[in-house]
């Protein structure tokens, strides 16, 4: 009995090593322990062994249908676990085929880099001011002390749509437009940004560009003020490690009035072609606001003072993507616009 | 402004370079653009005696010169066409180079030649600037020259001029004394200006010249003086070669005097030939209407009440600061010369030079402000040049006709004032050296400075300019970096200006590349959109003064923009475009100065989507805009709109054209565009576009969008098709399914249309699919049929509708 015990586990064993897949393992699983099957049909015969043989028979019994059933779990999650990865690798794809295309269009980069400007200033509370393109002489150059005779205001450099209105040169006339409306409220903080027009149309001008006008009216303002505010604008716009430098200049409308440079985004003020080998780049004018134009917009400039600045956004944004020629920015190239 | 660094040290001290100079300046406020160095590129050029000239033995244009350098003779071969023996010219040496050139040994067909001759074009200069017989050929100089000198010594060459870009109050800057000042106070070193006295005869001007100024109102003050036994001839090599640095061309003695004066000390001068002045009277006044005169440039001006003009009894003889007139300029016969410095209003010089189209060293200089008091100095210090290069002999005593000599501003600084604005005190000693460094006058006043500002200096009139110049000399960067104390501000933007961002990005979001175009507009696009000249479109804003044709006004419709775009990309072979942009709109109002500035969002398709190789490409047609549209009015919460059929959008396909409609109001148009359009902008695929307006969208956004709970029972589905006549719309089948099924019915879609084979002549089959669901309990099938069924009968009830299987 014992002998014949071991050989049925050793047969079982042995084919279930074998078996190649999972209908062997079920069809050994019927061969030995099926109700029909060979160890069933040796514990059925234990009837025949005597009182003290068919404990032990019994025991070993259960001993080899418990070998039996382990290994054929055992096999049994085996060619499962082979299978599976026999179909993992089956269903292998090439991950270097093309991805769908999403059809996304892109914003302009010159409103990418206006958002970015509004943005920092944003953060720093200035509020959005609007004005209109057609504007009138009075707040294009007169409310911003232009004098009479200002070649700005000559039909040489502007656009005129009829006496005293024009399409505005600059964006400062946002400056008086919101002063009018706020006086004497302190403190004013805003920039306006927009589309402005010169008579200029070659290689390094368009007719029409953009700027961003900013000013802030309060007690106290300084010009050590619009330095800082400056210098955390381009370190934001530009990267930490970026200083300025400000050179007089003249503006009517502020005073003292600086030229504002950045050291060179290229070559980190060392020189280089894009500077031309000076170190800086210049981007921006600006400076106090001019008492005459606190007086005209109702402020008294005994009791506040404020500053003023500009910056042109087709620079920066030439600077900021390396865009070698302005016009490309007015082209509308899909190949262009599809870049960015 | 062109200034000679040489002939500036001759008037202050510069302990620095050129180039240092150039730095501290442009850091003060008087930018230095460029720095020219004229002697650049010339190198081993120096004097040379030519002792012997003999033929070429095989080149009858060619000569062989033997040359002495002072050192050494050497061989040169030349086919100048003036050489001669006894010349001294300028002789570039072996080793040594010229512009664009590096001198070698050479061999001239078989004779060797030692250096090259040269004319002033082989080393870089204008010929102009040289007598007429050495125009063509090689330079040549007095024989008493000291041979083996360097051209650029010998030339002036050995100079650096610094090109100033002056800020138009910096207008004391257009002389080189004024820069000397501007040196001074920038570098804080001694000023060293020429002393003026002249040595004058016996022959006193009174009653010589009468000066009388009928309009005081454009000419502040007249000074004449007289010059007599004039001698024209050249005036001194030192003064052609500095009015040369300075970018004038020498003429003779007297004119060249008149130049330089005028660049040394900014003042203009005129010379008159004083024996042509009729009556040796001075009338300056307004010209008469139809009054003429023929200037220098022998070209015969019609004049006008508006201009200044200085005339004898006679006539016109001069019109004021711009031009000279012919009868009265100086010849080779002028015996007697009358100077002219005087102080003319500049608007009136603009003007004046505008009209006439005439603009001059002279005119520039008026228009930007002279100094008054600067009149009498110059014309002494003209006097004075004349006398000592002996070309004439000034007449003792000048007219000075001043009718109201001003005083020189003296105003109040106050240091809290200077520490306030700059943020920075700055100690009182400080503020005083900087204002006498400038030449200003102080004195004080408590503690405040009363500064007495010259009247040179016509740019500082306040306070706030005398700030500003304690400012630039303290240094802009020597100025502390500060933050703005005071109430904190909020930053924000408006709702409007959030919503045209998430519009524009939205629009990006669904495909569409932005682009930004020109508000100008051509006229003529009205044509190539179709519009009858009545059309109120072509009721546009005109610039006055366009750059050209193309853009003669601002545009009324977004539409010829975008269309020259997608244009443009066509011709490039750019397809399958996708474009918006939003901007501004003008429109001419009524009663009103300034026009209508709508802000419109733009947007346009034409092609097809991109194809990837799982996914086909899609076309780009009604449809695809329409989901672009209806994206946007979902994403800003805007439910309820309509899109009407339109068939009276003139540059639009009749039957492919829909307005869109919120409340009654019109918010844009979507459509193709005609096909006659289309072939006028070159476009050979169908172009949809949509223009809206973004003021009524903002009007009727949602705002923020309320959550609905989401749904707790289960939803049912059916599907139904029915076939109907073509020209029925789906919004209205949609309608009717609504309004027949109750608040039951969750969603309706459409998942197919068809028209063809199955289907008979003139109808069409649709395939809805229908979601039903109830907040409340999980409907049975039995109350579901029951909505179906009513669906489905009001659909036969409005439509004719036929239920396929």
């Amino acid at each position: 009995m014992k002998d014949k015990l071991e050989q049925i586990k050793a047969a079982a064993l042995d084919s279930i090593a074998a078996a190649a897949d999972l209908d062997q393992i079920n069809e050994i699983r019927v061969r030995y322990l099926g109700k029909k099957g060979e160890l069933t049909t040796i514990l059925r015969g234990m009837g025949a062994l005597s009182a003290e043989e068919r404990p032990l028979a019994g025991q070993l019994a259960n001993e080899v249908r418990q070998s039996i059933e382990t290994e054929l779990g055992r096999k049994t999650e085996a060619l499962k676990e082979e299978e599976k990865l026999g179909r993992l690798q089956e269903e292998t794809i090439d991950v270097t085929l093309p991805g769908r295309p999403f059809q996304v269009g892109r914003r302009h980069p010159l409103i990418m880099v206006l958002d970015e400007i509004k943005d920092i200033f944003l953060g720093l509370g200035f509020e959005i001011a609007e004005g209109p393109e057609v504007e009138l002489d009075y707040y294009n150059f007169e409310a911003l002390n232009f004098p009479p005779d200002h070649p700005a205001r000559d039909m040489q450099d502007s656009f005129y749509i009829d006496e005293g209105i024009l399409l505005r040169t600059h964006t400062s006339p946002v400056q008086p437009r919101l002063m009018e409306k706020r006086a004497p409220y302190i403190p004013v903080k805003a920039i306006g940004p927009g589309k402005v027009y010169r008579r200029d149309d070659d290689a390094t001008h368009s007719p029409m560009f953009h700027q961003v006008e900013g000013f802030i009216i309060d007690k106290n303002i300084s010009f050590s003020d619009l330095k800082g505010i400056l210098l955390i604008v381009v370190r934001q716009m530009f990267g930490e490690d970026r200083e300025i430098r400000l050179r007089p200049s003249f503006f009517p409308f502020t005073e003292p009035s600086a030229e504002v440079d950045v050291s060179c985004i290229m070559c980190n003020g060392k020189g280089c072609r894009v500077c031309s080998n000076t170190g800086w780049l210049e981007i921006l004018g600006a400076g106090m606001i001019h008492p005459n134009v606190l007086k005209m917009s109702g402020y008294d400039p005994e009791e506040v003072t404020g500053f003023a600045f500009g910056i042109g956004i087709e620079r920066v944004a030439m600077l900021k993507y390396g865009i070698d020629d302005l016009r490309l920015l007015f082209d509308n190239d899909k190949r262009f616009l599809a870049q960015f | 402004m062109r200034v000679s660094y040489k002939w500036l040290r001759e008037y202050v001290d510069i302990p620095v370079s050129p180039e240092e100079l150039a730095e501290r300046m442009t850091m003060a406020g008087v930018a230095v653009e460029n720095i020219e160095y004229p002697g650049k590129g010339i190198e081993k050029v120096v004097t040379a005696k030519i002792e012997k000239i003999e033929p070429h033995p095989d080149a009858n244009k060619l000569v062989v010169c033997r040359i002495n350098t002072g050192s050494e003779i050497l061989q040169v071969v030349t086919g100048a066409p003036n050489v001669r023996e006894g010349q001294v010219i300028l002789l570039a040496l072996v080793g040594g180079e010229i512009p664009g050139m590096k001198i070698t040994r050479a061999k001239l067909r078989g004779v060797e030649s030692f250096g090259m001759l040269c004319s002033a074009q082989e080393l870089g200069l204008d010929p102009e600037n040289f007598p007429p017989a050495q125009r063509e050929g090689i330079l040549e100089f007095p024989e008493d020259t000291r041979l083996g000198m360097d051209a650029r010594e010998l030339l002036g060459l050995d100079d650096a001029i610094l090109e100033l870009e002056l800020t138009p109050n910096r207008a004391d800057c257009l002389s080189m004394t004024g820069v000397a000042r501007e040196v001074s106070a920038v570098l804080g070193t001694a000023l060293k200006l020429p002393e003026i006295r002249v040595a004058e005869i016996e022959e006193a001007i009174d009653g010589k010249v009468t000066v009388e100024i009928k309009n005081p109102e454009l000419c502040g003050r007249y000074v004449a003086r007289l010059v007599r036994n004039v001698k024209i001839g050249p005036s001194p090599v030192w003064m052609q070669q500095r009015l040369q640095a300075a970018g004038v061309r020498p003429i003779s003695n007297i004119v060249d005097v008149t130049n330089y004066v005028m660049m040394e000390m900014g003042q203009p001068l005129h010379a008159f030939d004083y024996d042509k002045l009729a009556q040796q009277a001075i009338i300056v006044r307004r010209a008469r209407e139809g009054e003429k005169m023929f200037s220098l440039d022998n070209t015969e001006r019609e004049l006008n009440p508006d201009m200044l003009v200085i005339t004898d009894p006679t006539g016109p003889v001069a019109i004021a600061g711009v031009m000279g007139g012919l009868d009265t300029e100086i010849t080779g016969e002028t015996g007697s010369v009358l100077i002219e410095a005087a102080y003319f209003k500049p608007a009136g010089i603009h003007r004046t030079s505008k009209n006439l189209a005439l603009r001059s060293e002279s005119s520039a200089r008026f228009e930007k402000g002279i100094d008054i008091n600067g009149c009498l100095a110059a014309a002494d210090r003209a006097c004075q040049l004349i006398q000592e290069m002996g070309g004439g002999r000034p007449v003792k005593g000048a007219v000075d006709n001043f009718p109201a000599p001003p005083a020189n501003p003296v105003i109040r600084l106050r240091p809290e004032r200077v520490a306030l604005i700059m943020g920075i005190p700055v100690p009182g000693e400080q503020v005083r050296d900087i204002m006498t460094r400038l030449g200003f006058g102080v004195t004080e006043d408590g503690s405040d400075f009363m500064v007495e500002v010259p009247t040179r200096r016509g740019d500082i009139s306040t306070e706030i300019d005398l700030i500003e110049e304690v400012a630039r000399l303290f240094g802009y960067n020597n100025i502390p970096t500060t933050l703005p104390e005071g109430a904190s501000t909020e930053g924000r933007k408006s709702e409007a200006q959030v919503m045209a961002d998430t519009i524009c990005n939205l629009m990006a979001e669904c495909g569409l590349n932005e682009i930004i175009t020109l508000s100008f507009m051509n006229p003529r696009a009205f044509d190539m959109l179709n519009l009858p000249q009545e059309h109120t479109l072509r009721n546009a804003v005109t610039v006055q003064n366009p750059l050209s044709e193309e853009q003669r006004v601002l545009r009324t419709t977004m539409l010829p923009g975008i269309l020259d775009i997608l244009s443009r990309n066509t011709a490039r072979k750019n397809r399958d475009l996708a474009f918006f942009e939003m901007g501004r709109i003008f429109i001419p109002e009524k009663g009103l100065k300034l026009p209508q500035e709508k802000l419109t969002l733009a947007a346009a398709v034409m092609g097809k989507t991109r194809a990837g190789w799982q996914s086909a490409a899609q076309e780009m047609d009604f449809y695809y805009l329409k989901g672009v549209l209806e994206t946007l009015l979902d994403t800003l919460n805007i439910r309820k709109y309509n899109l009407v059929p339109e068939n009276r959008e003139i540059s639009c396909h009749p039957g492919r054209t829909a307005r869109v409609e919120i409340g009654g109001e019109t918010l844009g148009v979507i459509g193709e565009i005609h096909p006659n359009v289309a072939e006028n902008y070159r476009l050979n695929e169908r172009v949809y576009v949509m223009q809206l307006d973004v003021e009524t969208l903002l009007r009727f956004a949602g705002g923020v969008k309320q959550y609905s709970p989401l749904p707790r029972y289960p939803a049912m589905e059916r599907d139904m098709a029915i076939v109907v006549s073509k020209d029925i719309m789906a919004g209205d089948i949609n309608r009717i399914i609504r309004k027949s099924a109750g608040n039951l019915l969750e969603r309706i879609s459409l998942f197919d249309v068809y028209q063809g084979s199955q289907i008979k002549e003139g109808f069409k089959s649709m395939g809805f699919s229908l979601r039903f669901q109830s907040p409340e309990r999980t409907l049975t099938d039995e109350e579901v049929n029951v909505i179906h069924q009513k669906i489905q009968q009001a659909l036969k009830d409005n439509f004719q509708a036929e239920l396929r299987g």
